[in-house]
């Protein structure tokens, strides 16, 4: 390789260099003005002030918890929390076993202990059905109890097509039909009149004999289901969820609102719920969506039960509203006694939302409850003090870490600070970024793991320098030593980060929690290291190589060979030999074409290596 | 300081002065040992203080605006309540958050304790933050790091045997490690300073650094002794020594750069912040990075001319150098004998031969031959330009 050669190759790296900051501040900006980026990193919790709690799953029987149901689990918190009014909340899952609930603010006691209660899927029986919003005119049917009830039934026509399926098992979802529009609540007293002409006037006296018996509706439900607003996330909290008393709720989108008469069927009953195109009898696909649940024997005889007595009531008292936390994510309606434990419910889905529910109902197979194992409130003010002292710190160690190497390297320790300094602007990016687009929030051990990478980076540059300067005392000129020094330097400096890497990827694949964020950061300055050496450093390094100021030694250079080389022993033994004693192996580079290098070190090594035996004879 | 070191480093690296690392191994393999074992009672004995994460139990911060004189007693009967028998243990974290840590509480009381607690240091309640934390948690967690560790182990000790292609240098390594780690430990068993699920990210970090830093010595050594076998020069022993001795100020630079920052965050935590993540991170990094810095240098590369010792390659190769150097020693005599009033300078003056009967020194001890000495191709030394 020319010196020519090696400036190119130099300042091609440095482009490169340049380039590729260039566009990872591009991507950054960009993110900034059209996304939803921050121009600097995310901060995690325990530097922003805010809750972290971390949830295990329990199941009731024991059972352990699936990636799958963790991953439910984790669907169901978020509703919870958003359902809760918490804004940026955010919710992940941690390794296979827990839910990290992320707040960026201290919740209140009733946020928390809504995110942790257990979560249980029901099937209640539907009383009564309207629209979402409260009723502009509640004069007439707020008197007559049980009125408000079946007003949009009639909307339910589009249920005929899927009525018609001559299989033994199939449900129609009355939820669909529920959501019809509530202008139709004036005229909602008089169909309601007749299919519960016994229920209104006797519902506090005499009891109910079954779930589906009208008698449930008392006239303080009555009162409270009017005042339901399920346009209103809160509306819900508080809920009291008892499984033997009805219960007045809400569509899961908080479109329709429901009074529900006790639990018929549990949820925990269910052995399978699956979503698909539905086949018919001839076993061909159809294009009609299905979720097809399977109920195992305790749970078939009680759905048959109750959908034998439920296929004979009018609408809407023919629904069977299923609950996931008290909200009803699906209200299909019989059309015939289910009796199999096998029941398909179709109509009007798409492929996605049938996915969606069977996934929700699915959930029902195993109630979980949560665990909280860990709770940590940090306060806002004592998160940015940590940050403010680490900062600190990081600083008053980088300005330590310069003046040693001002020392120790005199000029060449500005390399060094450069080095460090693209490192650290590189860095920030790459986290920048990755808060971005990942959503990474560097926390307290992450800004350690920073702080500790300076002398690991550090530490590259210090490799290298130390091996120019024993090519120097072998004699090399300096852009000769640069070169050599380099390809010595570069094996350790590989499989050094090499084996940190390793460390850092192993400890994020295993691990979790804050061991996991540190080994981000170590990984990513890892990488971050080897590309500031390869790209920056020796590039910088070399180009210097030739500038008088440091290709003379000037003693300020840091390289200046006179300190090197006559502190030692005599250099120059003549005929080919070395007063070294430590002659560098063989695959040195012939550093010939570097300008100036001394006769003695590119002479004297093909001399010395080939063989001892060789090199024996030439000292008898 | 810097001319020693950098006078050192030539010395060193030339050999002209040697520090008898690999010789002496015993003595280092004794003080480490002795170290090992004072870690180990200490652990038996002391047992590990180990933080709130792992106990399990609750934890209030109050980040007041300067902490009252009585800030203990007023910590103390403010989270006791009407509840006398709770356990509570107050230490003040920095110069002005009192940190406040109980038994674990219900949600209910721990509610009100941090009512209390922000109404007794007069500060608003979102200035306490309250911590709770359950017995399992820094188990799992530790448990999941110690499963990442042991396959990390097994992937590293892969690596360094493919890399070095040599299994023993790999063991050397490990043994290395696992006497940081030892003694690492042991220093927090000793000293009781807190365990938190910090302090083992420090760990993990040691082991990083510890690792680190012994590959990058065994990357010389395995220079050195490859050359070695080349040229039959030099045995084991004094390859691997002199391996060390080049690497010295390497080491020396690279743990100092290494601490300082920690350091600085260590002092930093101790006047500001008191404890807390920061502070046990950086002073695990503190210890652990000075014994893997030690153990790197003098117990490493020892132990790896201790496992070889008995390899036969590494006997034949001590075979060859013993003849080699026996021939250079003689030669050079004879040549002194010789040349006895011209002699230029060089290598072979009165120091050397001396030298060359310890491990690392004999190295210098070589002769030249007569030609270079005196012979026209001694080209006189071409003055820099800059001075011409």
């Amino acid at each position: 390789m020319s010196a020519q050669q090696q400036r190119v190759n130099a300042r091609r790296a440095l482009t490169a260099l340049a380039v590729l900051i260039l566009a990872l501040t591009g991507l950054l900006a960009g993110a900034y003005y059209w996304s939803t980026a921050q121009l600097s990193p995310k901060l995690g919790l325990d530097l922003e002030g805010g809750t972290q709690i971390i949830l295990e799953p329990q199941t009731t029987a024991g059972q352990s918890v699936s990636a799958e149901q963790l991953n439910q689990a984790r669907d169901i918190i978020v509703q919870r929390v958003d359902a809760g009014g918490v804004s940026g909340a955010e919710v992940t899952t941690q390794g296979d076993r827990n839910i990290v609930v992320s707040i960026p603010e201290i919740p209140t006691q009733e946020v928390r202990d809504a995110i942790s209660r257990s979560s249980q899927l029901q099937f209640r029986p539907v009383l009564a059905v309207t629209a979402g919003a409260p009723q502009p005119t509640p004069s007439p049917s707020g008197t007559t109890t049980g009125s408000p009830s079946p007003s949009p039934s009639a909307s339910a026509t589009p249920t005929t097509a899927s009525s018609a399926t001559p299989t033994s098992n199939s449900a129609v979802p009355g939820a669909l039909t529920a959501a019809t529009p509530s202008p139709s609540t004036a005229e909602s007293p008089s169909p309601s009149a007749d299919p519960s002409p016994t229920a209104s006037p006797s519902a506090g006296a005499t009891a109910p004999k079954d779930p589906t018996d009208l008698a449930w509706i008392t006239p303080e439900l009555t009162e409270e289901f009017q005042s339901l607003d399920c346009s209103d996330p809160a509306a819900l909290e508080g809920l009291v969820d008892d499984p033997t008393k009805p219960l007045v709720t809400c569509e899961g989108d908080g479109s329709a609102k429901y009074i529900l008469g006790p639990v018929a069927v549990s949820g925990d009953k269910i052995s399978d719920a699956t979503s698909g195109y539905r086949t018919n009898q001839q076993g061909a696909v159809t294009s009609e969506v299905e979720i097809a649940l399977t109920l195992d024997g305790d749970g078939a005889r009680q759905y048959a039960d109750i959908s034998r007595t439920m296929v004979a009531l009018p609408e809407p008292q023919n629904q069977l509203a299923a609950t996931l936390d008290s909200r009803v994510i699906v209200a299909p309606r019989f059309n015939e006694a289910i009796l199999d434990g096998r029941a398909s419910i179709t109509g009007g889905f798409t492929i996605d939302q049938a996915r969606a529910l069977s996934d929700q109902l699915k959930f029902g197979a195993l109630p979980l409850s949560f665990e909280e194992q860990t709770s940590i409130d940090i306060s806002p003010t004592l998160g940015s003090e940590q940050l403010r002292y680490g900062l600190i710190a990081g600083l008053l160690g980088l300005v330590l870490v310069v003046v040693y190497s001002l020392i120790q390297y005199r000029v060449l320790g500005l390399v060094t600070v450069a080095s460090i300094l693209v490192a650290a602007l590189l860095t920030f990016l790459a986290i920048s970024i990755l808060g971005w687009s990942h959503n990474y929030r560097l926390d307290m051990a992450g800004v350690t793991g920073l702080i500790v990478a300076i002398g690991f980076t550090a530490d590259s540059f210090i490799v290298y320098f130390e091996r120019i300067r024993d090519e120097l005392r072998d004699g090399r000129s300096l852009a000769a030593a640069v070169e050599t020094g380099w390809n010595r330097a570069k094996r350790t400096i590989l499989i050094a980060d090499g084996v940190n890497f390793l460390a850092a990827l192993v400890l994020f694949a295993l691990a979790s929690s804050s061991v996991r964020g540190f080994a981000f950061t170590l990984g990513l300055t890892t990488l971050i290291d080897l590309l500031i050496v390869f790209w920056f450093t020796h590039p910088v390094v070399s180009l210097l190589a030739r500038r008088p100021f440091f290709r003379d030694g000037h003693p300020w250079s840091g390289l200046d060979p006179r300190r090197l080389v006559t502190s030692g022993v005599p250099r120059y033994a003549g005929r080919g030999r070395f007063t070294s004693p430590a002659p560098t192996p063989a695959p040195a580079p012939a550093p010939a074409s570097a300008g100036g290098a001394p006769a003695s070190s590119s002479a004297a090594r093909p001399a010395q290596t080939p063989s001892p035996l060789a090199s024996e004879g030439g000292v008898a | 300081m810097n001319l020693n070191l950098a006078t050192l480093g030539n010395d060193l690296y030339t050999g002209r002065r040697s520090v008898p690392v690999v010789a002496q191994r015993r003595r280092f393999y004794l003080a480490s040992l002795v170290l090992m074992t004072i870690a180990v009672l200490g652990l038996v004995t002391q047992g590990l203080n180990l933080g709130l994460e792992f106990r399990g139990g609750s934890e209030f911060r109050v980040a007041t605006s300067g902490a009252p004189g009585a800030y203990e007693q007023v910590a103390r009967e403010a989270a006791r309540g009407d509840d006398e028998s709770l356990d509570v243990n107050v230490t003040l974290v920095g110069n002005d958050t009192v940190r406040v840590q109980t038994e674990r509480l219900s949600d209910d009381e721990s509610q009100s304790v941090r009512a209390d607690l922000a109404e007794a240091f007069d500060v608003p309640e979102q200035d306490v933050s309250a911590t709770f934390i359950g017995p399992s948690w820094g188990a799992s967690v530790s448990q999941q790091a110690l499963r990442a560790l042991v396959i990390f182990l097994l992937a590293v000790a892969l690596v360094m045997t493919i890399y070095f292609r040599n299994w023993k240098m790999a063991a050397a390594a490990l043994i290395a490690l696992a006497h940081d780690m030892i003694i690492t430990v042991g220093i927090y068993s000793l000293s009781g300073f807190e365990v938190s699920p910090a302090s083992m990210i420090g760990f993990l970090t040691v082991l990083g650094y510890s690792l680190y830093d012994t590959v990058v010595v065994f990357d010389k050594v395995r220079e050195n002794t490859n050359e070695a076998f080349a040229n039959g020069r030099l045995t084991f022993a004094q390859a691997a020594n002199l391996a060390v001795n080049q690497t010295m100020v390497r080491s020396i630079n690279t743990t100092v750069i290494g601490l300082l920052p920690i350091a600085a965050v260590l002092v930093v935590g101790a006047i500001w912040l008191g404890p807390g993540v920061l502070l046990d991170l950086s002073l695990v990094l503190f210890i652990g990075i000075l014994i893997g810095a030690y153990s790197s240098i003098f117990i490493a590369t020892p132990l790896l001319v201790s496992l070889r010792r008995n390899d036969p390659a590494v006997l034949e190769l001590d075979k060859r150098a013993a003849r080699h150097q026996a021939r250079r020693a003689k030669d050079l005599a004879a040549e002194e004998r010789a040349s006895a009033s011209e002699e230029p300078v060089t290598v072979g003056g009165p120091g050397a031969p001396a030298a060359s009967e310890g491990e690392g020194a004999t190295i210098t001890g070589r002769a030249v031959h007569k030609y270079a000495q005196t012979g026209p191709r001694n080209q006189p030394r071409r003055t820099p330009k800059s001075r011409r």
